[in-house]
């Protein structure tokens, strides 16, 4: 095999710490080569390795054959390796063009030749199918535009070897389908691929051969035709992973939390929840599914007081909540998983064990007579992060530093810790690895089975259906149905969520089961 | 306050005395051994936070202490002369005592705002001989206060607006309202009245010493109003009054502003020919610094005690009218100067109520 | 090398490569560096009478800089130190001279007085921002010039008409004859006793406190605040609030020590802005700016001595002392970039690790 790449047994050492350990991967000419491992096993590290960014302790590597030494990005673009970032570095208020050019403008006597350039942006753009307008700005374009100005700045600067991360994060389920279409278009055209994942679906659909590298070690390389998603999870994750969460049936018991005729408007004042009415017993998770944008975000406000209510009853155990202060309804024992832990669920600046104690902070006996006592707080935190296998250097580090399926863990922790009758989980599991979606699916379903009620909210199929003892399908604002799981197939379940009625003779109403 | 400018020609004037003594400078070369002397007399000053060339009271009273030290042959520093300028309100005190402690035989300090460091330093350090410049503490045997009478300067600039007045009508504009600028106003008043008594005084105030904007929408209501003369004692507001009056004759209204502190007369150049500053209203503390530093090298240094200067002592006066002032008038300004000088006039201090 | 030699030698370098650029500059003006530098030393701590009046410079910048510090770690921006400063001024002053109460009582009434009156200037800022998202750094700039004024007219009026208020009464002096004595005549005061306690108190609220908590948790992100049940507002409020009453007791130091009075002024005391550059050399940590406030307030009374003694006209001293400060603060830049990097490795490393 003819190899564009190699990095051979590289090791790089931060420190006492080894990232990576003996790592080997090799991109042959014309592949997609997809580099899979969970969350911190040292993925980005080894492409750092690569893009000049980082020096290892040990190895080599080899571009087209010969040995390099990689001392700098630019180094890298001279050997024809390009990056498209997971977060793209473009500047919002500059064209397509300009964007592209940033830091590499073809100068004339001082002066950009923005024509030039635009011309040779679009005929690389028609050249690999990309279909971007040389002259768009930026902030009006769609995110999956936005990466494809990504990988046309790579091609503009000569790039034949593209490493892409992580590039389905952020981007909508038809996005990916082109986004897959324009790979392997690049590859067509005599590109070779590196693709940094860990999305087990995409790997298989696109790519030639998949490197496993887990906790900093190589694992091995497979041909991705000879495998399957199971075997790949348990090279990842070093142990038999269960994608679908095993669990008991559910046995419902009296009415926790009960929503009336409830109207709740956004900041702009429409009118976002229309006569909503949803019940949550104990012993049962009820999952909201719909698309994003429904009033999923409005309700889950209108319930934990952080938005005002227009009209209807929310009651919890008999009690009314509505218009009641967070705090006192969080006391009144509801627990709450942010749908964004970033802006929502973690003060990031603050070490991950005062996280913990954001919603007990001024309680005893963590606090008494408006003194903290930090010690507490730590005895705490080293609580959760043992039980909610939080992996963190120690509780002083800070919740930025974590990754984002640890800084979920400890987030989870914090409310179940509390015991809450309720337990709302707005997309718990958004962009997390297969291995920590796992661990907080058993944690939701344990809730419900010592008779806590659990109110799911997820745009992910799989989840809803998966986890959900009940679907309640949210739709402009209310729920257009109830569901089981169980007699339900997820393409019924997007027509519901389109908002189409199905008949009701093609699903089992949950009450008549 | 900017309420203590010298003037330009004062300037001039100084440097020609400066030229003078440089003059001689054949002997002053020889002299300036004598700055080692022991015996010499040695002069410093402490600055307000205007700092040392703001063409003002402490450029002035440098000037005078400059003077003083070419004349007697002294060196710059110590045992001869020196300045310490204030950045902010709270060196005032650092550096009188730190002239003090230089053992300095006379320390000036320069503006009203001293007052209180000057009380300190001069209750602490008993064999300090300081002199405060427009201000009175009195009490204190090792402290001699500085006053200038500047109302009996401002009433000669009242007798000439007086009477070169074509309108009968003239203007005062003062800063901001305090007994300093009252003298200003009163002596202004006083001497109008005294050359016409039918002549009518506008006085307005600008509540400020810094506002050019506002001082010309009050000289141009002045102007408009009928006064074709105006005075101002207004510090840095007065610069308003120049720019209106400037415009007033190049659209040609025939009238004249008179300048405070300093000589003004560079501020009113209309062109090559025209010029609207009639005259303007001197404090000379340089002469007033020399004065009291000849005093106290000769023994007698007026502790305790309020020297004031006036027309008497040319510590105030008014300054060349560049031929904008008649003979005529000018007849009738040298005998009021004569009159308060023997006092036969006593020039009010305060405006009445 | 190691991190602790690491520590040792960015400050000492940055304050050497200061003092060398300083001196450049003298040399470039025609001054001997030498007698410049130790005219600065003997400023600083040629006789008791210098570190006197050192200490006493050093005073009113702790409090200016813990204001901006504590503003920092709340998550605000108070450009209006100054302001609440001199509004504390003229309460302490106030007070001082309007009141007779026993000794020490009355100092501390008038310093609670300060307190207040700083507080209630940035409570104004506090509440726009909290209420209306008014930006806070253009609301406090423009109180910075209201309290000029209003100071100014409100002498006027104290003083019928004067230049200044009358002075405190002996009872709500923090000067000390004692002090004097000590240091021939400084006008070294009690205040620096306060300084510190007013230190302590700020570690104690952001690393002791329920409400320090609070504070910091609304400062880094107050949508999570929200979402834990805090009072956003409240909180927003209570940060400038606490910060102002900093600033207020530094403009009783003024009152009740340096000068005894207040006096109009025509522009602002500057202290209110060097509480700026002091909090960001003390990394925005209580004894960090006490650290600060010694290097600036020793620099600047030093600074006086350098036309005194040595005859360095004032516009190079303040060159000198700025380059001095600008090295320093450098200095300290690099090294919290060398520990930044180095933390994030770590942490990111030890993440990895545990995977």
């Amino acid at each position: 095999m003819e190899y564009v790449i190699e990095m051979l047994n590289i090791r790089k050492q931060f420190g006492d710490f080894v990232a990576n350990d003996n790592i080997t991967l090799q991109l042959a000419k014309g592949e997609i080569h997809a580099l899979l491992g969970e969350n911190g096993a040292g993925k980005s590290t080894l492409m750092n390795v690569l893009f000049g960014l980082y020096q290892p302790e040990a190895g080599t590597i080899k571009v087209r054959g010969e040995e390099v030494k990689i001392s700098d990005p630019n180094k890298a673009n001279d050997l024809g390796i390009g990056m498209v970032h997971q977060h793209f570095m473009l500047v919002e208020n500059f064209t397509v063009t300009e964007n592209i050019i940033l830091g590499n403008e073809p100068t004339k006597l001082g002066t950009i030749n923005i024509k030039e350039a635009a011309k040779k942006v679009q005929k690389l753009s028609e050249q690999y199918g990309l279909n971007v307008d040389a002259y768009a700005k930026i902030e009006d374009i769609s995110v999956g535009m936005q990466q494809r100005v990504e990988i046309l700045k790579t091609l503009y600067r000569g790039a034949d070897i593209l490493i892409f991360d992580e590039p389905t994060a952020s981007l909508t389920p038809q996005e990916i389908t082109e986004l897959i279409q324009i790979m392997k278009r690049l590859i067509s055209e005599g590109k070779s691929i590196i693709l940094i994942t860990h999305k087990l679906k995409e790997i298989m659909e696109v790519s030639d051969r998949v490197t496993i590298i887990r906790k900093g070690q190589g694992i091995g390389t497979v041909t991705t035709a000879e495998t399957n998603p199971d075997q790949l999870a348990e090279m990842m994750v070093g142990r038999q992973v269960v994608f679908k969460t095993e669990k008991t049936a559910a046995h419902p018991k009296e009415a926790i939390l009960e929503i009336t005729g409830l109207n709740v408007k956004d900041n702009r004042g429409v009118d976002r929840v229309k006569d909503l009415s949803l019940t949550v017993r104990a012993g049962e998770i009820v999952g909201i599914a719909g698309i994003d944008g429904n009033g999923q975000s409005e309700l889950i406000e209108a319930i934990t007081g952080l938005r005002k209510v227009s009209s209807g009853k929310i009651i919890l155990k008999g009690q009314e909540l509505t218009g009641l202060k967070p705090r006192k309804i969080t006391e009144s024992g509801v627990g709450h998983i942010p749908q964004d832990r970033h802006k929502h669920g973690l003060v990031l600046d603050f070490p991950i064990g005062h996280n913990i104690a954001l919603q007990t902070y001024y309680q005893a006996p963590i606090s008494k007579g408006g003194i903290i006592d930090y010690k507490k707080i730590d005895k705490l935190a080293e609580k959760i992060i043992k039980e909610y296998d939080v992996r963190t250097p120690s509780a002083m580090t800070e919740a930025r530093a974590l990754s984002g399926g640890n800084q979920q863990k400890a987030i989870i922790g914090r409310e179940i810790d509390r015991d809450p009758d309720l337990l709302i989980a707005a997309l718990p599991t958004r962009g997390l690895d297969v291995g920590a979606i796992e661990f907080i699916h058993r944690r939701l379903i344990e809730q419900r089975d010592k008779g806590k009620a659990v109110l799911l909210i997820s745009f992910e199929l799989d989840e809803v259906m998966n986890v959900s003892d009940t679907i309640a399908v949210i739709h402009d604002g209310h729920i257009i149905d109830t569901v089981s799981p169980k007699s339900t197939t997820e393409q019924q379940l997007g027509l519901l969520m389109a908002g189409h009625e199905v008949k009701k003779t093609t699903i089992d109403k949950v009450g008549g089961e | 306050m900017k309420k203590r400018k010298i003037g330009l020609a004062l300037t001039a004037l100084l440097a020609s005395g400066t030229l003078l003594a440089a003059c001689g400078s054949n002997d002053s070369k020889e002299e300036s051994k004598g700055g080692d002397n022991k015996d010499a007399f040695s002069v410093a000053m402490v600055t307000d936070t205007g700092g040392i060339d703001d063409r003002s009271f402490n450029q002035s009273t440098w000037e005078g202490i400059q003077a003083y030290g070419k004349e007697a042959g002294l060196k710059k520093g110590d045992g001869g002369y020196d300045y310490l300028q204030s950045a902010s309100d709270s060196d005032f005190t650092t550096n009188i005592n730190n002239l003090v402690r230089r053992n300095f035989d006379l320390v000036f300090a320069v503006g009203f705002k001293l007052e209180d460091s000057v009380k300190e330093v001069a209750a602490q350090q008993k064999d300090a001989k300081i002199a405060i410049i427009d201000s009175v503490v009195p009490d204190l045997d090792n402290v001699a206060s500085i006053m200038f009478k500047a109302n009996e300067a401002s009433y000669l600039a009242g007798v000439a607006a007086a009477l070169e007045s074509k309108t009968g009508k003239i203007g005062f504009l003062g800063g901001m309202e305090s007994n300093i600028i009252g003298g200003f106003e009163a002596g202004f008043v006083a001497g109008a009245k005294a050359a016409d008594p039918k002549v009518k005084v506008d006085v307005q105030y600008a509540g400020s010493f810094g506002d050019a904007a506002k001082g010309q929408t009050i000289a141009k209501r002045m102007y408009d109003s009928g006064a074709d003369i105006v005075f101002h004692a207004a510090g840095g507001t007065g610069q308003g009054l120049f720019t209106e009056a400037i415009a007033q004759k190049k659209s040609g209204n025939d009238v004249w502003a008179i300048g405070v502190d300093r000589d003004q007369y560079d501020e009113g150049k209309v062109d090559d020919k025209t010029n609207i500053v009639m005259t303007s209203v001197l404090k000379r503390v340089d002469v007033a610094a020399q004065d009291m530093i000849k005093r106290s090298a000769a023994g007698d240094f007026p502790g305790g005690e309020t020297v004031t200067y006036g027309l008497k002592d040319d510590g105030v006066g008014l300054a060349d009218s560049h031929g904008a002032i008649s003979e005529k008038t000018q007849k009738e300004i040298d005998k009021a100067q004569k009159d308060i000088v023997d006092g036969k006039i006593e020039v009010p201090e305060q405006p009445k109520k | 090398m190691s991190q602790r030699m690491v520590n040792i030698l960015v400050p000492v370098v940055s304050v050497v490569l200061g003092l060398i650029v300083g001196a450049i500059v003298m040399l470039v003006s025609g001054f001997s560096p030498v007698a410049g530098y130790s005219a600065l030393w003997n400023g600083i701590f040629g006789d008791s009478y210098n570190i006197g009046e050192t200490i006493r410079t050093i005073t009113p910048y702790v409090f200016s800089g813990l204001a901006v510090a504590f503003a920092f770690r709340t998550g605000m921006f108070n450009i209006g130190v100054e302001g609440q400063l001199m509004m504390g001024w003229l309460a302490a002053a106030y007070v001082g001279q309007a009141f007779e109460m026993p000794t020490g009582l009355h100092a501390v009434v008038a310093i609670l007085a300060a307190a207040v009156a700083g507080g209630l200037w940035a409570f104004i800022p506090g509440l726009l921002k909290a209420k209306l998202q008014v930006h806070e750094v253009i609301v406090t700039i423009m109180m910075n010039y209201i309290a000029l004024h209003t100071a100014n007219a409100a002498i006027s009026a104290i003083s019928d008409g004067g230049e200044k208020t009358e002075k405190i009464h002996e009872s709500a002096s923090l000067a000390s004859e004692w002090l004097a004595s000590m240091t021939q005549f400084s006008r070294l005061h009690w205040g620096f006793v306060v300084a510190i306690l007013a230190v302590i108190i700020m570690w104690i609220l952001l690393e002791k406190t329920t409400l320090g908590y609070e504070l910091k948790s609304v400062g880094f992100n107050k949508n999570a605040s929200e979402y834990a049940g805090m009072n956003v507002s409240r909180n927003i409020i209570l940060a400038m609030v606490i910060s102002g009453m900093f600033a207020g007791v530094g403009g009783a130091m003024e009152a009740l020590g340096t000068f005894g009075n207040m006096m109009k002024m025509t522009a602002s005391t500057g202290i209110g802005f060097d509480g700026i550059a002091v909090a960001l050399l003390g990394a925005n940590q209580p004894f960090g700016v006490l650290l600060g406030a010694i290097l600036f307030g020793s620099l600047k009374n030093g600074g006086l001595n350098m036309p005194n003694e040595a005859g360095i006209p004032t516009e190079i001293v303040s060159i000198v002392i700025a380059l001095i400060i600008f090295f320093v603060a450098s200095g300290y830049l690099i090294r919290l970039g060398l520990e930044r990097m180095s933390k994030k490795n770590k942490d990111t490393q030890k993440i990895k690790e545990g995977k």
